[in-house]
């Protein structure tokens, strides 16, 4: 270990093809809960609006599910959805995703201004025509912000996986660590940072372009 | 690895069953002491930094961008992976490389929802506070604190369930705490020990949940709790 550089160049060049294996793996792994998460947020959301009752019970059912550590619903589920499986990250990361968007979707639904709701109404859009065309537009913003939150926190999330045997880049942080090894932990660490401020990126450049009428004034 | 019909209940009594995992260095009640000190600890040194840090940038309005930024970037750093790096680089002799790794991740909700609760106080208020005689630290402790808190307090409870969730990993690289149950679990294939840590951390992670629930409903003032928090 004496005089062992932090990071081995050639290392990199020589295991490229498996580390873009993983990288794929890891992309798909954080990518479809998130929009399974977004896709089922949206209804319940909207439901959450419509009947207010039902918003604090769902609310509270997804702070429970969000509190459950990563790794302690992975192993839970192991029997169920196999060991060393896609399904077995996906699932609750894909809950974690719901659990940040259906109040983000709320949230950006209850923001449109009365006024806004009379007038399209006055102009005689149907309530679904109103729904699609004034309400969600206006509501981007908020959903947006909820969006890259769960984005970010889900390729880092996957990670975790490794414990359990599948884990995308996270591969690389077990490999390391077995190995005593710098060189794939940091690829693995920036790899990740990289995949999260991308992610962001294509967010921020989303809003921008679904909200052409506000001025560049990003959520944090 | 197959579960027969009500397995997993059978894996808990086992566990939860056996006097043998009461008592001792590798006993509950140690791992959960230790599993505490490594996320009071991390959430204190957290508080410490993101506090001050939030409610000086929110008042003053100074670096917001910066802060923000960095604390997303800081999200993305997959804890794991930090956690195995600085340990290999320091060594396990203290606890100093889990602190790090869980701090990092603590640090960024306290601070983005310290800065937006304060940010987010209407100005109006603000102003009415300066105009009755206050200085400005009575403004930030007397109005804007008060008014901010349920985001303030939302920022800790985010950062308190993420730290003990995640100071399980701290079991991967030979510490202690709740972690050990489910990584030796896994290493041995005694699932009962496995699923029983991972029901465990669940647990300590819903407690605190809870707690943070009932400390919001005390601290914060009735004039203000009917405000819509956001995550």
């Amino acid at each position: 270990m004496h005089e062992e550089p932090l990071v081995r160049w050639d290392w990199i060049g020589r295991n490229w093809p498996s580390i873009q294996v993983l990288l794929e793996d890891h992309v798909v792994m954080a990518l479809v809960p998130i929009v399974i998460g977004l896709l089922v947020a949206l209804p319940l959301g909207l439901a959450g609006v419509r009947w207010r009752w039902l918003y604090q019970p769902t609310v509270g059912v997804m702070n429970v599910i969000y509190s459950l550590p990563s790794l302690a619903v992975f192993i839970v589920l192991i029997p169920v959805t196999g060991l060393a499986t896609r399904t077995t990250v996906m699932v609750p990361l894909t809950f974690y995703a719901m659990a940040v968007l259906i109040p983000a979707v709320v949230d950006g639904l209850t923001s449109v201004p009365d006024h806004v709701r009379q007038s399209a109404v006055a102009m005689g859009f149907t309530p679904l025509r109103r729904l699609l065309q004034v309400e969600l537009p206006i509501a981007v913003p908020v959903v947006l912000a909820g969006l890259r939150v769960a984005a970010v926190s889900s390729i880092s999330l996957v990670s975790v996986g490794a414990l359990v045997g599948r884990g995308g880049l996270g591969y690389l942080f077990i490999d390391g660590w077995q190995r005593q090894f710098y060189t794939p932990i940091i690829v693995g660490i920036v790899l990740v940072v990289v995949l999260a401020a991308i992610a962001d990126l294509l967010l921020v450049l989303a809003q921008r372009l679904l909200t052409p009428w506000s001025r560049a004034r990003g959520a944090a | 690895m197959v579960a027969g019909k009500g397995g997993r209940v059978n894996w808990l009594i086992d566990f939860f069953g056996n006097p043998d995992n009461w008592s001792g260095p590798d006993g509950i009640p140690v791992r959960l002491l230790e599993h505490l000190e490594f996320s009071g600890l991390s959430l204190l040194l957290a508080m410490l930094i993101a506090l001050p840090l939030g409610l000086w940038i929110g008042h003053t309005g100074k670096g917001a961008l910066f802060a923000i930024l960095s604390a997303n970037a800081a999200r993305a750093l997959p804890t794991l992976g930090l956690l195995v790096l600085i340990v290999l680089l320091m060594g396990v002799g203290t606890i100093v490389p889990v602190l790090i790794p869980l701090v990092a991740l603590a640090v960024p909700p306290i601070l983005v929802n310290t800065y937006e609760g304060l940010r987010g106080v209407d100005p109006d208020l603000r102003d009415a506070a300066y105009g009755m005689g206050l200085r400005g630290s009575e403004v930030l402790g007397r109005v804007l604190v008060p008014v901010a808190l349920p985001l303030i307090l939302l920022g800790l409870r985010i950062a308190a369930i993420q730290v003990v969730s995640t100071a399980t990993v701290a079991a991967y690289v030979g510490l202690g705490g709740l972690g050990r149950f489910i990584v030796d679990g896994l290493a041995t294939k005694d699932f009962p020990r496995t699923i029983g840590g991972a029901v465990l951390v669940a647990l300590l992670a819903l407690i605190v949940q809870l707690g943070f629930a009932l400390v919001q409903r005390v601290m914060v003032s009735p004039g203000v709790s009917q405000r819509q928090t956001i995550r």
